[in-house]
């Protein structure tokens, strides 16, 4: 596959929940090596989508090709998700949470959960369980989870939520810096004013659909 | 990927020191069984015969009541902050967290059961006049057989809105012909009746057929929306 090929490939994709329609017949192409803001009010798709992306939502019509794959299951050792909630144990610290983690990725190298830890900012030394750590210490710790097995695509679901300033832009160096390593980073969020300057593309959905795609943070033209 | 034994044993690690740190399921089940235990001793005045008789059906009852909440906790550690997604978007096979989750209930019960039946022997004062080494297999297949299938409805009904209501409402009836078996199995080790063997062999049967119906059914059941 070569660099410009695209790594997502989105064909028409529908997604009903009952008789809501919450994508609307979605079509994109996404390259690898770029980082992609996805924008929208509430309601506009932008979390169905990256749960469509993720497999964990099933389409309802429509074509997603991930690295050349149409099942996720066949690539989801190069996707990493991190989703609003921490999906993580809050009764386990962050180091006994990325060590099981670990093992259902295969990842044979112990010292990779450490590193990852201290990649995001924090310490795995640190004996807390996940339950006592702040929000933003939590969020930190999910992008770990995230980031363990070093996939190739990033779908985060509201990754700065809750997460003060500083720490947000922290986070934001550090996908910009994974980004520059040659993965897709797809970051569905409210506060895009933190990834100007570091995201490739704003996609701009609405009322299940993309409705364009700015290379700046400013909303495409409506249409006529 | 790891090998799907190491993942069914990486999670049932997980599990039993997530349960040893909270001790959700585990309290529950010993303050309800001994419950039942108290309760039905002061209900009942049974003869040391009259004992033998009940006591194969006070015990199980006693026992898939007090499992299903730990059965019902099974999942909901799961839920909180959604970690079951994270399990779905790994490599990992679908499998290997029923078979972990299920050994893990087993481990469960048996330590409730290790806890409680002393106390049953010592309240009916009973003492069984068949081979009494044969309690232990019909321990283990009952057991088995309650946990797998209440991890596996457990586990369809974490997505309902009433899912402590609806576990018992799908297993119980499943699990007649085990219970039946059991009851029947310990009252005829316990009066030294011939029979016991049969109710044995029903056992090991059900517990093949419905391990095997579950591990064929989970992954659908794990990734339904």
């Amino acid at each position: 596959m070569t660099e410009t090929a695209p790594v997502i490939s989105v064909t028409n994709l529908i997604k009903q929940f009952g008789r809501f329609a919450a994508l609307r017949g979605v079509s994109a192409d996404f390259a690898g090596g770029k980082l992609y803001a996805i924008l929208g009010d509430n309601g506009a798709g932008k979390t169905t989508l990256l749960r469509t992306l993720a497999g964990l939502n099933q389409p309802s019509s429509g074509q997603i090709s991930i690295l050349g794959a149409g099942k996720f299951h066949d690539v989801c050792q190069q996707v990493g998700y991190m989703a609003h909630p921490s999906l993580l144990y809050d009764e386990m610290s962050g180091m006994e949470n990325l060590a099981y983690f670990s093992q259902l990725y295969g990842i044979a190298d112990g010292s990779r959960c450490a590193e990852i830890i201290r990649a995001v900012g924090l310490d795995p030394e640190l004996s807390r369980p996940v339950g006592q750590y702040s929000q933003g210490m939590r969020q930190r710790m999910s992008l770990a989870r995230a980031l363990l097995h070093d996939p190739k695509i990033l779908l985060l679901d509201e990754p700065f939520s809750n997460v003060d300033v500083h720490s947000a832009g922290d986070m934001v160096r550090l996908l910009g810096r994974t980004r520059d390593q040659g993965k897709a980073i797809f970051v569905v969020t409210h506060q895009a004013a933190l990834l100007e300057g570091t995201a490739d593309e704003f996609v701009w959905m609405e009322a299940g659909k993309i409705i364009g795609r700015t290379r700046s943070f400013k909303p495409p033209e409506p249409v006529a | 990927m790891s090998e799907p034994k190491g993942i069914t044993r990486a999670t049932l690690l997980k599990d039993l020191r997530l349960e040893w740190r909270s001790k959700d399921a585990i309290n529950s089940m010993l303050f309800f069984s001994l419950l039942v235990v108290v309760v039905f001793s002061f209900s009942f005045d049974p003869s040391a015969e009259e004992s033998r008789q009940i006591a194969g059906g006070l015990i199980w009852v006693a026992i898939l009541f007090a499992a299903v909440v730990a059965l019902n906790q099974t999942w909901a550690r799961e839920l909180r902050n959604q970690v079951l997604d994270a399990y779905r978007v790994s490599p990992a096979p679908a499998n290997s967290l029923f078979l972990a989750k299920a050994i893990g209930n087993f481990i469960f019960v048996s330590v409730l059961e290790v806890l409680m039946i002393p106390l049953f022997v010592m309240f009916y004062r009973l003492r069984a006049l068949g081979p009494a080494w044969q309690l232990l297999v019909v321990g283990a297949l009952g057991t088995w057989a309650l946990v797998v299938n209440g991890t596996f409805f457990a586990a369809m009904s974490i997505r309902t809105r009433s899912r402590e209501i609806m576990l018992p409402l799908l297993l119980f009836p499943i699990a007649i012909p085990a219970v039946l078996a059991m009851v029947q199995a310990t009252t005829a080790i316990l009066s030294g009746e011939a029979g016991a063997r049969f109710w044995i062999v029903l056992l090991v049967t059900y517990d093949l057929v419905f391990t095997t119906s579950c591990l064929l059914l989970f992954e659908t059941v794990l990734n339904a929306e």
